[in-house]
Order: structure tokens, then C-alpha cells, then sequence
């Protein structure tokens, strides 16, 4: 007893002799079907090359369209003429001109004389099925599919748009339960003769003829009827991409394949000589059963890529709608406002809280103002204004891409190039941290003339509220906790517990000095100057209770680390 | 899209096409081997003017990766070009001595050849500095490519500009012909590069990069565009529009994702910044040949004597696509 094979070919037509001597030479017999659409001079090279083999026949030719029953149709003639041909066939193999054998067929020999009752068919109910593909699934029983998809499309799409419509729904004959599966079977004998000489069987055979792709659901579905043993998979690896196209094999696939222990894989390119060299001289098998698990997850892979991407990735084949990118930006960072200002070792006290970059003002006019006074910055992001300016927002992304596996922090206030704020505020990545108002601490230190300082601190006043009004939005994403100057100075300490539970959330034991805040002494004062030149620092909270000058300075907090 | 931008972009696309033919009387045949084009060829377009030195190199990068054909637009060499060409025995050559601005800086001349001998092959478009990798390229040759392509009902494929520069001075390693020149231009930007949709035409828009850090930080809306669609499986209907940044119909341009996924994309890398990069840009620059009367050129010239070193601490060494994959400036999409 013997497994024949039963090949569907449409092109590649070298690799597909190879392949059938290949199975030919091992001893098995091989029924051929050739697409009467390949032409007549290809098919007579073919099998004037393949004639010599004794075990090599052809079955007659069929016009084969993709989705449609004439794919079946070929099968069954195929398998009629195999089956008579050659008594000693005990299981029939169904494959095509683009697969290839990975393991000795000795070894496939040996499972089926193991399971000489079994049925190897991948046979799943529609309602269990997550692969299929353009919303037909169930449809594809209930409706009727006279046009091919390929090449009638028009008539297709509108029979179907017409059906449901008209909410016509095709009786399912009784008896059956739709089943899905791969078109690449393996049967025995009794089941297919059963199949093409049980006289219901030409009730669902005229069903299946309107069914859309009954190549992946007739035999699926019948073999259930006359099985002794069914056992739900295929022998066949055979990988789908997201539109239901099968994936190819290349040259580079052969470890993965060879590690893979399957009997068959589909599809080959046929131009990958490495893998037909490797496996048509293969001596021995491993005997150890398929596992194509590393190949599952190599194409699961690119399926996740395809459908979404690398998430805070903005790049030529990659640009996403506003809310479609799975990430506004790549990973996480932080945003201080107003502590620089306020503490004077603010960059170094915050490198130390663990692995993080502390940039200065990223968004200062003059220049970015990147760790370290680099003119350069990750990704070869240049420190230069007009650069940065040209798109702020591809600046940030740039820079958290480019940066991953390493927190970024920077500085921001309302002297910066605001143009940020509403993708800052949108992105759920963004922990931003504001201390309104502290802006003003630089004003008084500039020393500017008290009118000019008053006319600045009005526009950076103004700047700020609408930058927090942002912030604040219902529609914000972003990580956001705001302290006016005033409740800042009531409680330094909490403020900074606060952001360093946020950067490093399991503190090593111990004490760490808490950065060192400027000294405000005379800052009463100029907040007095400018409320008597008639400007209100509203955004920086009450401060009215603040220490004169000459008053002790805020006790410096300690931080728990 | 309404009905009216429909039809001004399909009158538009009429124009370039008619462009294209009344330019071809430009072109003189000075090697036409056209008959030799297999009808599943890989072909190759591009437009020269004193490349010769580069060219061996070139040909040799392609045909490795499976161009079956080089079609060449000569425009006035006189450095050897054009008897080089004329003697390889896989290249078709024209000839053009008009004005390389007036044929839209060779891309009528582009459009006739595409159209007249393009149709129905895959087709790169390219200059003789730019160097194609695709996902696999070190594997799969182009017919892997473009067999995927046609399964996958695909008909163009996006591959950006990564300008490529040498650490040091631009002229300080001298470049013999035949050698990679991947050898001395080995750096380039990994995370620098800004992009916007063109409404217009459905493209995106990519400038950044060393030309935009160091020529043209000032303004960096006139840096160069680094878009590019060179592999198309061509259709006589087709045109490009400016260069090969873009094509008409605009369905050509939508090499990218919408929805956060990735789709398939390469990368050209541009091998410009080579020694005689500075001497190319001043006869550009008395050309005033290219767009924007060699605008781009002679920024190259002010800045370059300044800041002769387009290295930074943080640029990257090439080392394959795999790399520029990871640096998301290339993408497998689904091809696994």
C-alpha cells in the first residue's frame, strides 16, 4: 500500500516535474492536472519531460478559475483516474506545482501505514474560523457565486451587493454542517470513493458548485459524512497574510523551514534553487513531528507590521491619521515646567534618579538646548532653531524614536516655541509636570527694567494660560499635574516626591539631597513691583502670603529614595 | 477626491504625457538594443551627464540585483560617457544635447522612454548616484520583489533618499571607477527626517538629513525632497510628475499606510558626496541647469568650504537593510 499524489499546476511548470519525479522516483504514483489555461507548447514540454516515468500520469485538462468549483472539479477527476489507475493507493496526497517536499516520503510513508483509517483534513465549522477573508464567511453558503472573483469582479461584487438585498439566503442541505479548512488535504481511499459514489453526494456537489471557494470548504465539509478517522489537520504547511494570500518561501527560509519537520510546504518561489537543491537531495528526516511554530511566529510578525506598525513611528511607507498610530510617540517622556527655574541643579538632580536624559529647554528660540550642550542629539538632530522649528512635533517623535529604552526629560515654559502643546497633550506618553508661574523667578533675575519686565511677564502670563487651558482639556491624553508657584513653595518636598515617584517608582533605600532651590530672597519684592505697575500674577496662585525679603528661605526638603 | 480635481489631474497628466512626446525629438539613438528586452525584463531608466567614472560600479549594483535592461539619456557628456555606454552590451543609449531644464530636468525625457518601452515591465527610475536596497536585497534578487509585488496587486514601491557621506572631508578619499562607493560615503542620518502629505498629488513630502542639517538649516523648506517612487510596474498611461518623487495617477504616490500599519518600502542610497562632489557643483552652479537655477548647488558651494565635514557624533555607519529597517527608515510590511 501506497500514498499517490495528485498535483494541481498552473505555472512554474520546471519545478513542478522536478517535483513529481522527485515523488515518482520515491515510488509513489503521481496524477497530474495541468490548467487548460497554461499553453499548449509549456504542457508539451512538460510532459514529453515527465513521460518516461511510468508512474506519472496526466488527468484531463479543466479551465481552472480561483474561487470557483472548477478547482474541485479538476480534484475529483483526479482522483478518480488516480484511484483507478493504481489500486495499490491507499491515501491520496492533494498538492500543487508550488510545493515541496521537506522530508523523505519514507517518513511521511510510515505516519500514514500508522494511521492507514485516517483522514489528514484540515475541517473547521464556519463559526470557529478567524482566516477568512472579505467579510464572506458564512455568506459564502448562503449565497450563490456564479461569477470568479478574479476577472469577473464587477458581476461578482454586485450579484453579491443584488443577493443581499433581495435577503436571499441559500437553503444548506440537510445533512451537512459547513466545515472550512486548507485546501490541501490528504484522504484514503475508502473516503473518497465513498464520497464520489454515495448518490446524496450529487445533492452537495451541485450545492457546492455556487458556494465561493468550495476548494477550501467541499471536501472540508463532506469528508465529515464518511470518515472512519478524522484528523483536523493538514500535512501541508501553507501560511496566509492578512488579504489571504499565501506567503512565499525563499532561500532564506531554509533553516526555518528545515526546522519546521513538516511533510509539504507551499508555496516555494520557484526561483529559490537553494531550497529545491536542499530538500529534492535530502537524505534523512528528523522523524520528529511538524512544528512549524518558529515559522508561525516569523509571519505573525509581519502580519503585526502590516496591520500596525511600530507604534510613534512616522516614516515614508508608515504616516498614520491623526489617532490611527498606535502611539502618538515611541515611548514615554517627561516634560518640566518651571523646575529648572526653581531649583539650581535641577538636570543633575533628575539624572540621578535613574536611566534618563536631561535635556535643557528643547524648544528654546536660540537653539535646542540637548544634554550635555550637544550641538547634536540622537538621530543626528540638530540643536539648530530654524531646523527644529520647520516641525516641531517631528522633532519630539524624532527624538523619542530614536531614543527607546532610554527616558527623555526636558525643560519647557512659555518662552518656548509653543507649537508642541496641543500633540504634547494628545499624546498619553507625555508626563508632563508644571509649576505655573515660575517663569517668573528668571524675570526677576534678568534684571530687566521694572516696565519691560511687567510687559513680559503679561505675555509669558498670557502664554502659559493657554498653554494649561490646553493641558487641561477634557480631550488630553497626556500625564498631566499642575502646581501653581504658590502651592509649590508651601510644599517643595511633595512636589518632588511626587515627580520622582513618576521616574522612578521603586526608590532605592536611602537619602538623597533634595536639589538645591534658588534663593528668593528680594523675588517678594518684584512680584510687589509689578502688582504696583498694575499687572496681576494670577497664574502663579496667592501669592500674597509670601516671606518678605530678608525672611528665611524655604527649609530645603529631603527626599526618601 | 471631487470630479474636478479628478479630471484637472487627469488633464494634467495629459500634458506631461504630450510633453514627453514633443521632447523625445530631443533624444537621438546612439545605441538601441531594445530588441534585445525580454517581455518579463527588469528595466532600468536613467538620465547622465558625466558620470563615467561611477557608471561601471552602477551597472554592475543593478545587474547583480536582476535588471535585465539599462536605458540611458546621455545629456552632453564629455568625459567619456556616452562611448562607455554605447559599447556595454545591456544598455540602450540616447542621446540629448538640448536643455536638460527644459525637458523638466530630464524627466520628459524619462517619460517618453518609460512610456515607449516600459509598458507592462517592472521599471526603476534612477540617477547614477542611487543605489536600491529592499527588504532581503541581500537574499532575494529584484524578481522576488516584484513577483511579490504582483501577487499582491502592488504597483509601485516608495524607497527614500538616505544621503550617504564620508566621515572627514568630502574630497579627501579619492573614488576610482569600479568601486563601491558605499566604501567612502559610509554614514548617514538615522532619525533627522521630517514629513508632510502633498494634498495635491497624495505623496509625502521627506526633507532632512545631512543636505538639510548642514546646506540648508537656514531654510529648510528648500532643502531637497527625499520622496521617491523609482520601482513601478509601468503602464504606457503613467507619468512622473517632478523627478521621481511623484506620478500620476495619484494612486502611484500611496506608498504608505494610513491606519498605523507599515507597508513595504527600500531606500536609495545616495552616494552623491563623493570627491568630486565640490568641482560637479560648481559646473552645476554655471549650468544653471537644474531646478531653481542650481539653487541647491551653490548653497552646497557657500556652506562647503565653512563646514567641509558632514559628520556627526551621532550619525550611523551603514551596515545593510536590516539596520534601516530597525531605524524605521525602511520597512518589511507583511513580506516575511
Amino acid at each position: 500500500m501506497t500514498v499517490g499524489f495528485l498535483m494541481l499546476v498552473h505555472g512554474s511548470l520546471e519545478r513542478a516535474s522536478e517535483v513529481a519525479v522527485y515523488w515518482a522516483r520515491a515510488g509513489c504514483p503521481v496524477m497530474i492536472h495541468v490548467d487548460a489555461r497554461v499553453p499548449d507548447d509549456d504542457v508539451e514540454r512538460f510532459s514529453n519531460r515527465l513521460r518516461q516515468h511510468p508512474n506519472i500520469q496526466f488527468s484531463a485538462r479543466r479551465d481552472c478559475h480561483w474561487g470557483t468549483w472548477s478547482i474541485v472539479g479538476a480534484t475529483l477527476d483526479g482522483a478518480r483516474r488516480l484511484l483507478q489507475l493504481h489500486p495499490e493507493v491507499r491515501h491520496v496526497f492533494l498538492t500543487c506545482g508550488t510545493s515541496l517536499p521537506l522530508r523523505p516520503v519514507v517518513e511521511l510513508q510510515s505516519l500514514l501505514d500508522a494511521n492507514p483509517d485516517t483522514d489528514f483534513v484540515e475541517s473547521v465549522t464556519t463559526r470557529d474560523v478567524s482566516w477568512t477573508k472579505g467579510g464572506l464567511d458564512h455568506e459564502r453558503f448562503t449565497l450563490s457565486f456564479p461569477f470568479a472573483w478574479k476577472g469577473q469582479r464587477r458581476a461578482f461584487d454586485l450579484w453579491v451587493k443584488l443577493q443581499r438585498r433581495m435577503g436571499r439566503r441559500r437553503r444548506i442541505p440537510e445533512g451537512i454542517e459547513p466545515h472550512l479548512g486548507s485546501q490541501w488535504w490528504c484522504l484514503t481511499r475508502e473516503t473518497l470513493e465513498r464520497i464520489m459514489s454515495d448518490p446524496a453526494g450529487q445533492s452537495y456537489a451541485r450545492y457546492f458548485r455556487r458556494v465561493w471557494i468550495p476548494d477550501e470548504s467541499y471536501f472540508q465539509t463532506v469528508v465529515r459524512l464518511y470518515a472512519r478517522r478524522l484528523e483536523s489537520r493538514s500535512l501541508t504547511l501553507a501560511k496566509f497574510d492578512f488579504q489571504g494570500k499565501p506567503h512565499v518561501f525563499y532561500d532564506d527560509h531554509l533553516d526555518l523551514l528545515r526546522g519546521s519537520d513538516c511533510f509539504v510546504a507551499r508555496k516555494i518561489w520557484p526561483r529559490a534553487s537553494a531550497l529545491y537543491d536542499h530538500f529534492l537531495n535530502a537524505s534523512a528526516g528528523t522523524g520528529r513531528r511538524p512544528d512549524p511554530a518558529a515559522i508561525d511566529r516569523r509571519f505573525a510578525k509581519a502580519l503585526e507590521k502590516r496591520t500596525r506598525g511600530r507604534g510613534g513611528l512616522y516614516m515614508q511607507s508608515r504616516f498614520p491619521y491623526p489617532d490611527w498610530e498606535n502611539g502618538k510617540s515611541a515611548a514615554p517622556y517627561s516634560v518640566f515646567e518651571g523646575f529648572a527655574a526653581l531649583f539650581e541643579d535641577w538636570s543633575d538632580w533628575l539624572a540621578r534618579l535613574g536611566t534618563i536624559r536631561v535635556h535643557g529647554h528643547l524648544y528654546a528660540p536660540e537653539r535646542a538646548d540637548f544634554a550635555d550642550g550637544q550641538t547634536e542629539f540622537a538621530g543626528a538632530l540638530s540643536d539648530i532653531a530654524s531646523l527644529r522649528d520647520y516641525n516641531p512635533v517631528a522633532f519630539l517623535t524624532n527624538l523619542v524614536w530614536s531614543t527607546r529604552g532610554e527616558r527623555q526629560c526636558f525643560s519647557f515654559g512659555p518662552s518656548d516655541n509653543q507649537e508642541i502643546t496641543t500633540f504634547v497633550a494628545s499624546d498619553p506618553n507625555a508626563h508632563v509636570s508644571v509649576i505655573s508661574g515660575a517663569w517668573l523667578v528668571p524675570l526677576w533675575q534678568s534684571g530687566l527694567p521694572p516696565e519691560e519686565a511687567r510687559q513680559r511677564a503679561a505675555e509669558l502670563q498670557a502664554t502659559e494660560a493657554l498653554h494649561l487651558d490646553i493641558l487641561r482639556r477634557s480631550a488630553t491624553k497626556a500625564r498631566v499635574r499642575t502646581w501653581t508657584l504658590s502651592e509649590f513653595l508651601d510644599a517643595p518636598g511633595e512636589v518632588l516626591r511626587t515627580v520622582q515617584g513618576d521616574l522612578a517608582p521603586r526608590p532605592a533605600p536611602g537619602l538623597v539631597p533634595a536639589p538645591r532651590m534658588v534663593d528668593l530672597s528680594g523675588f517678594p519684592d518684584f512680584l510687589q513691583e509689578l502688582r504696583n505697575r498694575g499687572m496681576l500674577p494670577h497664574i502663579a496662585g496667592d501669592l500674597g502670603v509670601m516671606p518678605q525679603s530678608g525672611a528665611p528661605k524655604p527649609a530645603a526638603p529631603r527626599i526618601a529614595r | 477626491m471631487s470630479v474636478f480635481t479628478s479630471y484637472r489631474l487627469r488633464l494634467r497628466r495629459k500634458r506631461f504625457r504630450l510633453r514627453a512626446l514633443r521632447r523625445s525629438r530631443d533624444l537621438r539613438p546612439v545605441a538601441d538594443r531594445t530588441d534585445r528586452i525580454a517581455s518579463d525584463d527588469i528595466l532600468l531608466f536613467a538620465t547622465v551627464r558625466n558620470e563615467h567614472v561611477r557608471l561601471p560600479y552602477f551597472l554592475e549594483y543593478y545587474r547583480d540585483l536582476g535588471v535585465g535592461h539599462f536605458l540611458f539619456v546621455d545629456n552632453a557628456s564629455d568625459d567619456g560617457t556616452r562611448d562607455y555606454l554605447a559599447g556595454v552590451s545591456d544598455v540602450s543609449l540616447w542621446t540629448a544635447r538640448e536643455s536638460y531644464k527644459r525637458s523638466r530636468f530630464g524627466a520628459d525625457w524619462m517619460n517618453w522612454l518609460l512610456r515607449r518601452y516600459g509598458h507592462g515591465h517592472w521599471t526603476i527610475a534612477v540617477d547614477a548616484d542611487e543605489f536600491l536596497v529592499y527588504p532581503f536585497c541581500d537574499t532575494r534578487p529584484l524578481q522576488a520583489l516584484t513577483d511579490w509585488l504582483d501577487a499582491s496587486s502592488i504597483r509601485s514601491l516608495g524607497a527614500m533618499l538616505v544621503d550617504m557621506y564620508p566621515r572627514g572631508r568630502i574630497d579627501q578619499a579619492p573614488y576610482r571607477p569600479g568601486q563601491n562607493p558605499l566604501e567612502i560615503t559610509k554614514w548617514f542620518d538615522p532619525g533627522n527626517y521630517t514629513i508632510s502629505r502633498n494634498p495635491e498629488y497624495g505623496n509625502l513630502w521627506i526633507q532632512g538629513g545631512p543636505r538639510a542639517r548642514v546646506f540648508f538649516a537656514d531654510e529648510p523648506a528648500r532643502a531637497p525632497a527625499l520622496n521617491k517612487i523609482p520601482l513601478v510596474r509601468w503602464n504606457r498611461r503613467f507619468t512622473y510628475v517632478s523627478s521621481t518623487h511623484s506620478l500620476l495617477p495619484r494612486g502611484l504616490n500611496r506608498v504608505y499606510d494610513e491606519w498605523g500599519g507599515e507597508k513595504m518600502s527600500g531606500c536609495l542610497l545616495h552616494a552623491k558626496f563623493l570627491d568630486h562632489f565640490i568641482d560637479k557643483s560648481r559646473e552645476e552652479v554655471e549650468r544653471r541647469q537644474h531646478f531653481g537655477n542650481s539653487y541647491e548647488y551653490r548653497a552646497y558651494l557657500d556652506r562647503i568650504d565653512a563646514h567641509p565635514d558632514l559628520w556627526c557624533r551621532w550619525s550611523e555607519r551603514y551596515e545593510g537593510w536590516r539596520q534601516l529597517e530597525r531605524l524605521g527608515l525602511m520597512s518589511t510590511g507583511n513580506w516575511a
